[in-house]
């Protein structure tokens, strides 16, 4: 059996009852690792070697009849931007490129407490700054449904790697949509949980208020079992949250019945993909089935999401970025005659276009005599967005809306024109500017095979309610099942 | 024209960028298109409206005083561009 394809709790079970061992599913993923990687180029580093020798000792556990984790033996991928301790974390920058992790981050500790396996460190665009994966210093990643298109961003290389089967279950990270869109355009489940939920300590900053890490998998149950493993308080991050963490896998019940969800009517506007669209409305109308009342809802300011976000988060991300000047780790420039000219030449030559057009866009929004005009203006505007989904969720449970407004786009299409790309975040950008977790979930393909995507939101710290919807479309529906002929 | 090249020198200056002639010249327009675009929050009126910097309410955590063991030097130095007797070493800074 090919045990690569399968999921992480289908694969738990297999473990529990002594059918597998964890040094066979990690080959197992190796395997498949070997055979498609050079296709789709999810990966920027691999940790083959570790990953095996980690599974020989978790079986040793197991065999032993010692306690494990509920995710023992099965094979993760990391995005690269959170640290594990000796491995490189290069945020698929220049900049970082030979920077090596001395510490772990909070949730590769809470990961590795569960007995986990973790293969290998999966590309981005550099310093998650993307929406297609094509910003990263080493490369491309390609979508394992069709390899010239984008396969999302910026954690479109934890997507490939789940899509592809060369990862059981995957960590990105979420600051505009950043999990949910690859998602959407790789056909698998990507949660961004509630700000606050999950730790940020060890995961590289790029926008502090925004950035939250999630769970990428092949369906709904792995990311529940997979919220169960890093949601926790963290004193390390002090925007880490002190309440208790659910068991999310009891959340899995086929039962919607009067479930209120919403559907926002400034997310259907004239215009939008045909398939994406259809896909979306039949999806609406199974939940209905399913005993939701679905209900009409606005949310009015949505029109303003990206444009606060293209100010607050590159205005975060210039001061987060600041302390890459080549003193103390990564790139530093061989070029310089002074300590000026070694900053400048060092950041010049060690970021990307991408980034260094956020860094320029924040620092001017922050600067002198700009600083009321678009950075305090922002913040104001982003408070009305949360306002209209603190309103929203008095008269609903759940919102659903499209992940994104069209399937994965081609690669090469839109780097030219910087504001088409961050079109692509249009639907998900509210959410992380009003702190609510969403989900993004397979829920159809276009007549060309590219997976569509359905995103569900609740509000704070209702991870439960998105799971109950999610499960109960999953469960009677079978896009989860479609694997990419690779 | 919402930014100009002159503009774009300064705060590359700013924020310590070394840009090329090229590099300025695309990053004037492409940042003089994202300002244009973001001038639609003005539509809005946020005379009385509060900013918010987190949505979520953020106290100071504090933690007791106690000492706990930290990374050793060798470790973090692992990764430093040049270093001479346990600190990093930089172009002179002082004149």
């Amino acid at each position: 059996m090919d045990l690569f394809k399968l999921t992480a709790h289908e694969l738990s079970e297999k473990i529990k009852k002594h059918e597998v061992t964890s040094q066979e599913i990690t080959t197992s993923v190796f395997q498949r690792i070997d055979a498609v990687e050079p296709k789709v180029k999810a990966f920027v580093t691999l940790l083959k070697e570790n990953a095996l020798q980690q599974a020989e000792k978790i079986d040793q556990k197991i065999k032993a009849g010692e306690k494990t984790g509920s995710l023992a033996g099965i094979p993760i991928a990391i995005k690269d931007n959170m640290n594990i301790k000796g491995v490189k974390s290069t945020c698929s920058s220049k900049i970082l490129n030979n920077f090596v992790s001395p510490y772990n981050a909070t949730v590769i500790d809470l990961l590795k407490k569960q007995d986990m396996v973790f293969i290998g460190k999966t590309n981005m665009d550099e310093f998650a700054m993307g929406s297609s994966t094509e910003t990263s210093y080493f490369g491309k990643t390609y979508n394992p449904w069709n390899l010239e298109a984008i396969p999302g961003g910026s954690s479109g290389g934890s997507a490939a790697s789940v899509a592809a089967d060369e990862a059981i279950l995957a960590l990105g990270s979420d600051t505009g949509g950043s999990i949910r869109q690859p998602a959407s355009c790789c056909g698998i489940v990507g949660l961004k949980p509630t700000y606050g939920r999950v730790s940020r300590f060890g995961l590289v900053a790029f926008a502090s208020s925004l950035d939250q890490i999630g769970p990428l998998t092949k369906d709904v149950a792995d990311a529940a079992l997979l919220m169960n493993a890093i949601a926790s308080y963290d004193q390390n991050d002090s925007t880490s949250v002190n309440i208790p963490t659910p068991d999310y896998t009891k959340a899995l019940v086929k039962d919607l019945n009067g479930l209120r969800i919403g559907i926002p009517k400034e997310y259907f506007v004239a215009g939008m993909d045909k398939e994406v669209e259809q896909s979306i409305r039949d999806a609406i109308r199974l939940l209905e089935k399913q005993g939701a009342k679905i209900i009409e809802i606005s949310l009015p300011h949505t029109e303003y999401c990206l444009a606060v976000y293209y100010i607050l988060a590159p205005s975060e991300a210039s001061a987060n970025l600041a302390r890459y000047d080549g003193v103390k780790y990564g790139y530093r420039t061989p070029n310089a005659k002074d300590l000026l000219e070694q900053y400048e030449k060092t950041r010049g030559e060690g970021f990307g276009p991408e980034v260094k057009r956020r860094i320029m866009l924040g620092t001017y929004a922050l600067s002198s005599g700009y600083y009321d005009a678009y950075y305090l203006k922002a913040q104001k505007v982003r408070t009305l967005i949360k306002n209209d989904f603190d309103e929203a969720f008095k008269k609903v449970d759940a919102i659903v809306t499209p992940t994104a407004p069209t399937a994965a786009f081609k690669i090469g299409e839109k780097t030219e024109d910087p504001l088409q790309m961050y079109l692509s975040d249009i639907f998900t950008i509210s959410v992380n500017l009003a702190g609510i977790p969403a989900m993004s979930m397979p829920c159809g393909f276009t007549k060309n095979k590219m997976p569509i995507g359905l995103q569900i939101m609740a509000k704070h710290f209702a991870e439960e309610t998105i799971f109950k919807v999610a499960y109960a479309y999953e469960q009677n529906t079978a896009w989860h099942k479609e694997k990419p002929s690779l | 024209m919402k930014i100009t090249k002159k503009e774009v020198e300064y705060v590359a200056r700013l924020a310590r960028l070394a840009l090329s002639e090229q590099e300025k010249e695309k990053m004037t327009a492409q940042l003089d298109s994202i300002l244009q675009y973001v001038d639609t929050l003005n539509k809005l009126d946020t005379k009385d409206v509060e900013p918010t910097s987190h949505v979520l309410p953020l106290n100071n955590v504090w933690r007791e005083d106690m000492i706990r063991p930290s990374t050793p030097q060798s470790e973090i130095l692992a990764n430093a561009p040049d270093q001479a007797e346990g600190f990093y070493k930089v172009k002179k800074v002082i004149e």
